[in-house]
């Protein structure tokens, strides 16, 4: 299992090696400031969509929701609207409620013996709490950047720059969300080594999906507050990206471009992996079908139509013989 | 060709996503503005700044943090500069004797970049440099 973790550390060392490698030793600026990030923009764009589709194509020959509540069924029976939904606007509420507030992590549970042989079970919220820490101080991070793509900066980037630097520790200001992230995720990262049982499920991907956003968010923060860049300039290549008229920024230094480099990765690498559950999420038959397999038949997409013989035709085809061995028949046929 | 199931809200969710993932290329075209390139104006007068421009551009706001806290909390107001002449640390007083205007040449550059530093809401500006 260690093994695992040690192939994740060196891919993302060879990753982060590259940029250094390439733009410190070899000056391909060019290479790794226009085409690097191109590249990843489409592979992210092109592959999101064969995700997408491929999913789309594929049929669904269940109903299978996973639901965690009591299905409806007689009246007398309570019934849970939203965890075991047999409505639209059920599926609707208990899908909203998955990605906004990641409900189902909240169901994670430890269990243990007690002396006595009860069997205790005790909800653990830590993993809950990392997630959506963490995925959350990603999409304000995220956000944040738009700084750098759009000319004028939208009025709610520059409230979402000043509500993240709200304390005003150092100048440049701390972000909140730089520490939050980087905690979370540090969190998550240790969790999968320090819990025998997490670590016995955990791939070389998953640590390094983990390891990929941490040297992401490193790299970032080493380009703000220690290795600081000039923006403007960054400003003018990012803008030059998005309007297609390339610039090779003059003076950054390798710093920046780990950052670009690993970014691009992330992007390229999103739709192949794991990551993808972003959009997975949307289209999990456990999820998104309603709890109602008794009360409406489901067709399955697979079916072609099968040859059925009725027992009707059969019968009229026998009726004779079977009214000869004295075989009741359904259908009387007059006498003739 | 496969069959598609739930086409419509499928294709109608990626086509959203797509559209607002792709804003950037999109929005600044619109707006016409993906080739503005801010100016900054400067006055010289035969002066040399604090620093090399190299090392302002990037590390302004570490000097003037320097600055802030040795003349408030070490009440020392005179800082050598690495050619040996002597100028007071102060961003009203030195910063803005050449960087007349304020708004053409701090503003613009922070609101290029969406930056709102908060050293106006202590500092006032120069009526010079107000302008």
């Amino acid at each position: 299992m260690v093994e695992r973790l040690a192939y994740a550390f060196l891919f993302t060392i060879f990753l982060i090696l590259v940029p250094l490698i390439g733009v410190g030793i070899l000056n391909l600026q060019k290479v790794f400031s226009i085409f690097v990030p191109y590249l990843a923009f489409l592979i992210f764009l092109f592959g999101l969509v064969y995700r997408v589709l491929s999913w789309a194509t594929s049929p669904q020959p269940f109903k299978i929701p996973l639901v965690a509540g009591q299905q409806r069924s007689l009246k007398w029976i309570k019934s849970s609207y939203i965890e075991s939904p047999y409505t639209k606007t059920g599926v609707f509420l208990r899908m909203l409620l998955e990605i906004i507030f990641f409900r189902s992590l909240l169901r994670e549970e430890k269990v243990e013996t007690h002396p006595k042989k009860w069997l205790l079970f005790t909800s653990k919220k830590a993993l809950w709490l990392g997630s959506i820490i963490f995925h959350y101080s990603l999409l304000v991070i995220a956000l944040r950047h738009l700084k750098l793509f759009f000319e004028p900066v939208p009025s709610f980037v520059s409230l979402l720059h000043r509500a993240d630097s709200l304390f005003e520790i150092f100048l440049p200001t701390v972000y909140i969300t730089d520490i939050l992230a980087l905690l979370a995720l540090l969190f998550l990262f240790f969790r999968r080594i320090l819990v025998r049982q997490v670590m016995y499920v955990s791939y070389a991907t998953d640590y390094f999906a983990l390891l990929l956003i941490i040297s992401v968010i490193l790299s970032g923060a080493l380009v703000r507050y220690f290795f600081r860049v000039d923006l403007f300039d960054v400003k003018r290549f990012t803008l030059g990206l998005v309007s297609f008229r390339p610039y090779v920024p003059e003076v950054v230094g390798s710093a920046f471009y780990v950052h670009l480099f690993l970014v691009s990765f992330l992007f390229a690498y999103f739709p192949f992996s794991k990551l993808i559950h972003a959009g997975g999420i949307f289209l999990s038959p456990t999820r998104n079908l309603e709890n109602t397999s008794r009360e409406k038949r489901y067709i399955n997409p697979w079916n072609y139509p099968v040859k059925v013989r009725s027992y009707e035709e059969w019968e009229d085809e026998f009726r004779e013989m079977m009214r000869e061995a004295g075989i009741p028949v359904e259908k009387e046929e007059k006498e003739s | 060709m496969k069959r598609v199931y739930d086409g419509k809200k499928i294709i109608t969710g990626l086509v959203l996503f797509l559209a607002a993932f792709t804003s950037p290329f999109w929005y600044n075209t619109v707006f016409g503005t993906f080739d503005y390139v801010p100016e900054l104006k400067v006055e010289k007068n035969g002066k040399e700044c604090v620093k090399r421009t190299s090392y302002m551009k990037t590390n302004h706001m570490v000097l003037l943090r320097f600055w802030r806290d040795e003349v408030v909390r070490s009440g020392k107001r005179i800082y050598k500069k690495e050619d040996g002449t002597e100028i007071e640390m102060s961003l009203s007083g030195t910063c803005l004797k050449c960087h007349k205007n304020k708004e053409e040449f701090c503003d613009r550059c922070h609101g290029y970049l969406g930056k709102a530093p908060r050293c106006w809401s202590c500092h006032n500006v120069p009526r010079e440099a107000k302008k």
